[in-house]
Formats: C-alpha cells, sequence, structure tokens
C-alpha cells in the first residue's frame, strides 16, 4: 500500500518510492528510502500528508504521499 | 599563528536556527524564515574574538550538497574555492538525525569543520540526552559545540573552536563505504591524481564521479566506463544513512517519551476541515489588530508632525525665506513626507504580526493547509506562502518565489502576488476609508483584502484552465517544531522593515513629493497662482476621459495614480499635495480633504473604486525592477503591467456603473 492507504497516526516502513528521478532524489537526501521508518501523522481528503521521518515533520503533496510504498510497523498504535 | 581575517561560513539544514546564531554575532539585518530558499543570498557579516578578526558568511540553507538546486551549488562553490577556511555545521539537535547527513558531506569535502549543536535546550525539554563525548568521536574527532542560538550561549566557546581549529587542514575519513565503492573510488583517486596532479581532495571528486555528478562529471572527466559504469548514488546515500543511524544509536539517549507539543498543537492548526478556517481568521486577526492598534498609536504621531509643521513654518518666516521655497519645504515635502510617516505604527503592527507567524513556525502549515485550493489553481501549496508574504511587502515576495522550484510556477505566483495587498497600499485604504465610510471604515478596508485575494486566486485559476500541458504539483516542505518567537530575531527583522519605510520616506516619497509639488506650481508660463494652470493639471486632464466611467475623473486622481507607481504611499502624499493639506491623518486634516474632495462629486462610491484602482493597478517602481530581474523577462513584466491595468480599469468600471444603479 502508499501512504495514501495508510492510517492516521499508523507506523510504516518504507518498501520502495516510485516517483519521478528529482524528487526520488531530493526525497532520498531527507533520508526517505526503502528501510525508513516513517509515522504518519494527518492527512485531508485531497491526499496531502503530514509524516515525520528521523524526528522530522514533512507536508507532502499526494504525487509523493502516492509514491511512497510502505508497510505497516512494528510497534504502530493502530496494530 | 595567526592569520589577518578568518573566513567561517555558516551551513546546516533550513529551520537549524543558522541565521539567528549567525545574527548573533553580527547582529545583521537579515531575516529568519521558516521554510527553505529564504537566504538564497549570500550574506555577510564582521566579527571579532580576542582581537582576530573574522568574516561571517551566512551560506544558504539546505539538507544536502547535491547539485540539484542553485543553492546547493552555490554552497559548494563557496566552500570549494576557498572562500571559507573553517565551516560552522549549525545542527538542530533535536533534529540530529536528519541534520548529519549535511554534517557528513560538509565532512567529505575536508574544510575544517566545527558542528554547533544548536536547540539543545530542546533536547532537554523531550527527555533526550546526547554524548557529547562519543559524537565527536564518531565524527572523526571534529570539535562539537553546544549553543543556544536564542539564548545566546556558548557562542564566546564556538568562536574559540573556530580561532583554534581553523588551520586543521586534515580530512578525517569518517564514512567508510563498502569494500566494492571504496575500491572504486580508491582508483578513481589514482586517476584524478595522475590526470590534474595538484588536486585538491581528490576522494570527493572521486565520490562525486560515482554518483553521476554534473557539475564534476563536467569538469573533471574520467574515462574509467568499468568504474564509472552507472550511478552509485543510492548505495551512497544509503550507507551515509546507515552510519548516522549507527551514530545516533550509540549517542542519543531518550529519558522519557513525553508527546510533543509541536503534535498537539498541529492537531488543531492543521485539522482537515479547521485548519483553513483558523488560517482566515488569524489572518483577519492581523489586519483587524493593524488597523485598531495602529490607528491608536497613530494619534501621537500626529501631534508630534503638528508640532515639527509649525516649529519649521514659524522657523522660516522668522528666517524671511522666499515664499517658494517655504511652500516647498512645508506643502511639498513635510506634507508629502510628513504624511505617510504617520501610518508607521500601522506597518509596524502589521510586519510585527507577520514576523511572529514566521518564527513561531505557523507559515510552513499554512503550506499545507492551503494545498488543497492551491492545487486546484494548479500551483503547490508552497506557492501560498510568497502570496502571505505580498500582504507585508510585494518585492521580497517575489523574491521568496525562488523557493518554489518550477520555472513555470514561479511566473505564475508572481503574476498573482502583486494582487496581495501590500503595506504601502495601507495609508490608501486607512485614509480614504477613514474618510467615506466612518465607523465601516475597517471593513471598508479589509475588504480591499479579501478583493485582492479573490483576484489572485481567479487569476491563477483562469491561467491554470487556459494552460494546456496538465502539470503536476508536488509540495515537500519541512513542518518545523513551534517555538515560542524570539524577541531579538523578531526585532532585527521589524526594524528593518522601519528602515527600509522610513528610507522610503526619505529617498522615494521625498524626490516625489518634490516633484509633486514642481509640477503643481509650475505651468508653461512659470510659477502659477491656481493649481488647475500647473504642469500637473494638464497631465490629470489628460487621464480624465479614461478614468472618469470608473468614477476617478478628477485630474487630481490621475496625478496622484501616475505619481503611485514610484510607491504606493506616494498616492496618498500627492492627494496632500494637491489638496494643500499639512496633517492628512488628522481628523481635521481628513474633514478639510473630504469636504474639498465632496465638492467636486467625489463620493463614497468615487472612494471606493478608487481603493479598489489602488490595490489592483500597476505594482510600484521597486516591484517592477524585481519582477524584471527575476523573470529575467522584459516582455513578462511589460506584459504583465498592462494586463493590471486593464484589471484595474476594468473592475473599478464595473463597481462603479454597478453601484451607481443601487446607491
Amino acid at each position: 500500500m502508499t501512504i495514501l492507504e495508510g492510517t492516521i497516526h499508523g507506523s510504516y516502513i518504507v518498501q520502495d518510492i516510485t516517483i519521478q528521478e528529482t524528487i526520488l532524489r531530493r526525497l532520498e537526501a531527507l533520508g526517505i528510502i526503502p528501510g525508513t521508518r516513517l509515522m504518519l501523522l494527518n492527512r485531508k481528503k485531497n491526499g496531502t500528508s503530514i509524516i515525520k521521518v528521523r524526528g522530522t515533520r514533512w507536508a507532502i503533496g499526494r504525487e509523493i504521499a502516492g509514491g511512497i510504498l510502505v508497510e505497516q510497523a512494528g510497534g504502530g498504535q493502530d496494530e | 599563528m595567526s592569520k589577518n581575517t578568518i573566513n567561517v561560513g555558516f551551513a546546516g539544514n533550513p529551520n537549524c536556527g543558522k541565521t539567528t546564531l549567525f545574527n548573533a554575532y553580527t547582529g545583521a539585518n537579515l531575516k529568519v524564515a521558516n521554510w527553505p530558499g529564504v537566504t538564497v543570498e549570500k550574506k555577510e557579516g564582521e566579527a571579532s574574538y580576542k582581537g582576530q578578526k573574522l568574516k561571517l558568511t551566512d551560506l544558504p540553507g539546505l539538507y544536502s550538497l547535491t547539485s540539484y538546486s542553485i543553492e546547493e551549488k552555490v554552497t559548494r562553490r563557496c566552500i570549494m574555492e576557498d572562500d571559507i577556511d573553517v565551516i560552522i555545521n549549525v545542527v538542530d539537535a533535536s533534529a540530529l538525525e536528519r541534520n548529519l547527513y549535511l554534517t557528513l558531506q560538509l565532512l567529505e569535502l575536508g574544510k575544517p569543520v566545527i558542528l554547533a549543536l544548536n536547540m539543545m535546550d530542546i533536547v532537554e525539554e523531550r527527555g533526550m540526552e546526547i554524548d557529547l563525548h562519543r559524537l565527536p568521536e564518531l565524527l572523526g574527532g571534529i570539535p562539537v559545540v553546544p549553543v543556544s542560538a536564542r539564548k545566546r550561549t556558548g557562542l564566546d566557546v564556538l568562536m574559540h573552536a573556530v580561532v583554534h581549529h581553523y588551520e586543521e587542514k586534515h580530512s578525517p575519513r569518517v564514512v567508510e563505504y563498502s569494500q566494492d565503492l571504496e575500491e572504486r573510488i580508491r582508483l578513481l583517486e589514482q586517476a584524478l591524481t595522475r590526470q590534474e596532479p595538484g588536486i585538491i581532495n581528490a576522494r570527493w571528486h572521486a565520490i562525486k564521479l560515482l554518483v553521476q555528478d554534473e557539475e564534476q562529471v563536467e569538469e573533471h572527466p574520467i574515462d574509467l566506463p568499468e568504474i564509472l559504469d552507472r550511478s552509485y548514488e543510492q548505495e551512497i546515500i544509503n550507507q551515509k544513512y546507515a552510519y548516522i543511524e549507527e551514530i545516533i544509536e550509540d549517542t542519543l539517549f531518550y529519558k522519557g517519551n513525553k508527546v510533543a507539543f509541536t503534535d498537539r498543537v498541529d492537531e488543531v492548526l492543521t485539522h482537515p476541515i479547521w485548519g483553513m478556517p483558523i488560517f482566515f481568521g488569524v489572518m483577519a486577526l492581523v489586519f483587524f489588530l493593524t488597523f485598531t492598534v495602529g490607528d491608536f498609536l497613530k494619534g501621537y504621531f500626529e501631534i508630534g508632525l503638528d508640532a515639527v509643521c509649525g516649529l519649521v513654518l514659524g522657523l522660516l518666516t522668522r528666517l524671511s525665506i522666499a515664499d517658494w521655497l517655504i511652500s516647498l519645504v512645508v506643502d511639498g515635502i513635510l506634507a508629502g513626507v510628513g504624511g505617510i510617516l504617520t501610518f508607521l505604527p500601522n506597518i509596524f503592527i502589521l510586519f510585527l504580526a507577520l514576523a511572529i507567524l514566521e518564527d513561531s513556525g505557523y507559515m510552513a502549515r499554512v503550506a499545507y493547509v492551503m494545498d488543497g485550493l492551491m492545487g486546484r489553481l494548479g500551483l503547490s501549496g508552497k506557492a501560498f506562502l510568497p502570496m502571505v508574504l505580498g500582504f507585508g511587502c510585494t518585492v521580497p515576495a517575489i523574491m521568496a518565489t525562488r523557493a518554489l522550484e518550477k520555472e513555470r510556477d514561479r511566473r505564475r505566483t508572481i503574476l498573482v502576488t502583486p494582487f496581495m495587498s501590500c503595506s504601502a497600499r495601507l495609508p490608501i485604504y486607512v485614509l480614504f476609508a477613514g474618510m467615506f465610510f466612518g465607523r465601516f471604515q475597517v471593513l471598508a478596508a479589509l475588504s480591499m483584502y479579501v478583493i485582492g485575494l479573490g483576484m489572485a486566486i481567479l487569476v491563477a485559476y483562469a491561467a491554470h484552465r487556459l494552460e494546456r500541458e496538465k502539470h503536476e504539483n508536488v509540495l515537500l516542505i519541512e513542518l518545523p517544531e513551534y517555538k515560542t518567537p524570539n524577541a531579538r530575531t523578531i526585532g532585527i527583522y521589524v526594524w528593518g522593515k522601519v528602515k527600509d519605510y522610513l528610507t522610503k520616506a526619505g529617498t522615494t516619497i521625498f524626490v516625489a513629493s518634490i516633484i509633486i509639488w514642481f509640477l503643481l506650481n509650475f505651468g508653461t508660463g512659470g510659477m502659477v497662482e491656481e493649481v488647475s494652470e500647473s504642469f500637473g493639471a494638464m497631465v490629470g486632464r489628460f487621464l480624465v476621459p479614461v478614468l472618469a466611467p470608473a468614477g476617478l475623473g478628477l485630474w487630481q486622481v490621475g496625478v496622484a495614480l501616475i505619481s503611485g507607481i514610484s510607491a504606493k504611499e506616494v498616492v496618498v502624499s500627492s492627494f496632500c499635495v494637491l489638496f494643500g493639506i499639512s496633517n492628512v491623518n488628522s481628523a481635521g486634516g481628513m474633514t478639510a480633504l473630504t469636504e474639498q474632495l465632496a465638492s467636486s462629486g467625489f463620493g463614497t462610491l468615487n472612494a471606493y473604486c478608487l481603493m479598489l484602482f489602488c490595490l489592483l493597478y500597476v505594482p510600484c517602481a521597486a516591484t517592477i525592477g524585481v519582477i524584471r530581474r527575476e523573470t529575467d523577462s522584459l516582455a513578462f513584466t511589460l506584459k504583465m503591467i498592462l494586463f493590471q491595468l486593464l484589471v484595474a480599469w476594468g473592475v473599478s468600471v464595473l463597481v462603479f456603473q454597478a453601484g451607481r444603479l443601487f446607491l
């Protein structure tokens, strides 16, 4: 699933990122890479989401949220 | 051994407090913002420590040192080309994991690096602890100095470290990559040294060649296809982060697990439903305070201005100076410049409020809250930030569009930003709403902000619909921790804006007032008795037929609008000069002007149309200049001016004609 299908306040592990090259590179530089743990803090109806990665909150548009493939992590609040 | 001047570069992630720390040393007038890309320009300042002179450079805030963005290229070049002797890497200790990525890249550059661990107070508050002995060991033995830019602690220790470590040219190899990568790096280093015997820090160049860094591939072409068979960027990033995870595991300890304050505040401020109404409420409050508190303070200014006018008039009369000179000073300069100065309290409150919103961390949330609406206009939520800044001044707002990645988004944002009513238009609303709208004056003035915003949205939407190609817009912005706004940071920012305003009053408005005075007092036959025979009246009359359908068919209005292009406040100062009113912002001055206008048939509807026209027509000369510079296109700039003139004329004609039917 992608972040768009995630539950708010859920913890996830990044599996893969499928998005255009330039944005992929920027996400990588921010430490959003396969294996990274992230928490979904908020999401609006249009898909814009807030995630917390490595101690930092990011607002991401629906294109990015839909391009980050994740799976549920252990220790999440919504298991 | 000491050098004449040590060049110190401040590098760090956006929002790490780098600019605040820089300000703590230099006291420079720098803007502190909470989103990436604002400090695109290189800022410099001077400091000294125990007799040692230091030149400090505030490098752009960035997350990494690749060559994808302009900021990253600028920073890299600045550091590599020996402009910098030592790097102070400012790190937000409360977000150590992300910040260390840049640190590892800076270390690879081979220059001496000193780590300034900022925001240690937040670390403590959150129940975290950082092992300050282990951290430097894992970073190749570089000095690590805990500081607080806000509380101004650790500043001397940091400069002490700079003065003592700037000569250490060794580049500790901190990250060991996998065996395969290290072998490739070694072979590339050998090839580079063979090819360019004088090359400094071949390891860094080798790593950059492995990630197929555009700039490096071009500058140092190496023909080793078996080593450079593909980009190893992903591996290199992964291995750096793997090392960072090791560092974090070894040095960062959680004592308790507190729910972050920021998360609780965000539950409310970024609420899916309430987020937007809250934002609009906040902005309404800002403008309400601007008008009410500003007006309260203004009274004292008027008393002062009255006193100065009386004093100068008395002095000039006693010195028996020529009448024309007295007229120039009192009717021209004092009326024009003084009239503008009385609006300083309103401007002060507006910028104070904007600074608090920025410094607290709320502004970045606005990008998230507005992303949905902006998406429908074909823009990302990030484009809304320059627009909010436009409420302050259009010039920095246009410059802030640099934070947008795509040229198309930048131009679109530049096109609509001038519709956001800037503080220079404020005196016009305060004056005309005050004169004609009685107890509805705040409402009338506020409506300008709403109409301006509506116009910006409408134009962006129209441009989006007219576009054939559809673009995807990608929002990616950091939401920093909320923090109590820092008095010093805000003080520096607001003082800068007040100074700009005073400077403008002393230069642009001063000169414009003299020119207008001249145009109104001289005609084809020399100095004139009757204003209606002056050059100004001739120019103004020329515009009367054009402006009449908009209810602005007075020659004085034509003159005021033309002179308003130099700066929007000049519309007000022109009215003062045109109608010979020395203290227009006082009750007496307003009544005098209202009576004079009313006698020419200029009433409430006309006043509203004038406010509308001023809101929408050509931005000031400084804005036109900055648009020309930022878009690098004269054609775009000219088209934009024409477009705005048409919009202003069209809207005010529409309102005036419709209004006449109903009123």
